[in-house]
């Protein structure tokens, strides 16, 4: 699994980083952006899903 | 105060949000809309005012600004006197492409990290406030969790991280009240009590200017928009978008979340016996309870789904209505503690996010924990009072102390 983040879409809500801090950081102003390369490790999914699931604007997404 | 309006009768033709019934009602206001074939109110009261309630509506709109200015977010009587797209308080107020220059200024200081560093400072101002109610006898002692606890948390912050006097507190509540709250005023009395708040600005801006430091107002005093310093008018509006949107918002969500603990003994218990669940109360408290309904002014005249907006018309952006929608979320209407997909507006959607949203969160989940901890049990015990205008919360909450940890 990996998760990406539209740079575009994210206003800097900062719910995947409040979600999952392993696998999102944010910049100075707030934007998200992924840890590495964005692959998700087995026992973090549920995280990339929650995280997926508490973007206001659909900036997440998940390829499996 | 001189309302010049009065009370509402037809919430479909002759809608008004400041009228004390609005707030007391919304939840149940905004499901008869939302279920209604119109969902979407209209005043000709401040000028022109439209409503609409559903997610999909607020949502078009508050990312459509080709149609519609935030040069005005707070609808009264009166219209912005400085133009878009700057507008009086910048960044709130302005437009593409000012927009994003004013925002990338005050997007630092408040980002995640920053302000995580105010924890501990917040958890001691609360732990403060709930030492000076006093001596509490379990089961009789009432307090009133709005005005001796809630109000005071981000006021007190704001004060501190824009470096004016925490003893003007009282003055700062009054100006917000002033601006958020006497929207129904007539445009003299608007235009007097605006000056008094440009007044005591103008003075805290000048001595900043001779003594510099560490805060907000010489952060905007030295910053530079391409080489040059702020003009006056954008240091003070931005000032006034920190002080006003700083306050009465936390406060309400604060106290709601509150209210909300106070009525509903199962929920207060949960988060009591687990507190690792306000990851999510946190944001269930913002979607059930979001305090702030933005607004916006019809730029050219704009028909709306059949709507025919006019120029300078107001447009309310009911988020904490868009929040409720059953077309949006599951079991909207009901407050799930651990909801686990919750995408709500509560901070706005789109460019205009709100700028303190990671200092809003930081105050009302450090609140709701310490009061929770001090008082595990308590129960809301008498008349609650609401806010009026586009910022909902309790404005008198009595709560009766049931047992103190």
């Amino acid at each position: 699994m990996r998760v990406t983040v539209d740079s575009e879409k994210c206003q800097g809500h900062n719910r995947c980083f409040a979600l999952a801090p392993e696998l999102f950081d944010v910049d100075d102003y707030g934007t998200a952006v992924v840890i590495g390369d964005g692959s998700v490790p087995a026992d973090l999914e549920e995280k990339a899903r929650l995280a997926v699931a508490n973007c206001p604007e659909f900036a997440i997404e998940i390829e499996e | 105060m001189t309302d010049i309006y009065g009370p509402v009768t037809d919430w479909q033709n002759d809608f008004d949000h400041a009228v004390p019934e609005y707030n007391e009602r919304a939840h149940e206001i905004w499901a008869e809309f939302q279920s209604s074939g119109c969902p979407v109110a209209h005043s000709d009261r401040y000028g022109g005012l439209w409503a609409p309630f559903t997610h999909e509506m607020v949502h078009e709109i508050a990312y459509d600004t080709d149609h519609f200015t935030s040069q005005g977010v707070v609808v009264n009587t009166g219209r912005p006197l400085i133009d878009a797209p700057v507008g009086p308080a910048p960044p709130i107020t302005s437009d593409p492409p000012f927009h994003n220059i004013a925002r990338r200024l005050l997007l630092p200081p408040f980002s995640p990290k920053v302000i995580a560093a105010w924890e501990p400072e917040v958890r001691r101002l609360c732990r403060e406030l709930l030492d000076r109610m006093g001596e509490i006898t379990p089961g009789e002692s009432v307090v009133d969790a709005a005005m001796q606890y809630a109000q005071s948390i981000p006021v007190n912050v704001i004060a501190r991280m824009l470096g004016f006097p925490t003893e003007d507190e009282e003055l700062f509540r009054g100006f917000v009240h002033d601006v958020l709250e006497r929207i129904n005023e007539p445009v003299e009395a608007r235009m007097e009590f605006m000056q008094r708040l440009d007044d005591y600005l103008t003075v805290q801006i000048e001595e900043h200017r001779e003594n510099p430091r560490d805060d907000l107002t010489s952060y905007l005093l030295g910053v530079e928009i391409e080489g040059q310093k702020l003009s006056i008018e954008h240091v003070r509006g931005s000032i006034v978008l920190l002080l006003v949107a700083g306050i009465d918002t936390t406060w309400s969500a604060i106290g709601s979340s509150i209210w909300h603990l106070g009525t509903h003994p199962d929920d207060l218990r949960r988060l009591v016996e687990e507190p690792d669940v306000m990851l999510f109360a946190l944001e269930e408290f913002l979607r059930a309870y979001a305090p702030v309904t933005m607004a916006r002014l019809v730029k050219d005249d704009h028909d709306f789904h059949g709507c025919p907006m006019k120029a300078n018309d107001w447009v309310l952006l009911p988020f904490p209505a868009a929040n409720r929608d059953p077309a949006q979320f599951d079991r909207a209407t009901e407050f799930v503690i651990d909801r686990q997909e919750n995408r709500h507006g509560a901070f706005g959607l789109g460019i205009h996010r709100c700028l303190g949203s990671n200092l809003a969160r930081l105050e009302l989940k450090v609140a709701v924990e310490e009061f929770v901890a001090r008082f595990p049990s308590f129960a809301v015990d008498g008349d609650v009072t609401w806010s009026v205008g586009q910022i909902r919360g309790p404005r008198r909450l009595p709560v009766r102390i049931d047992s103190v940890a």
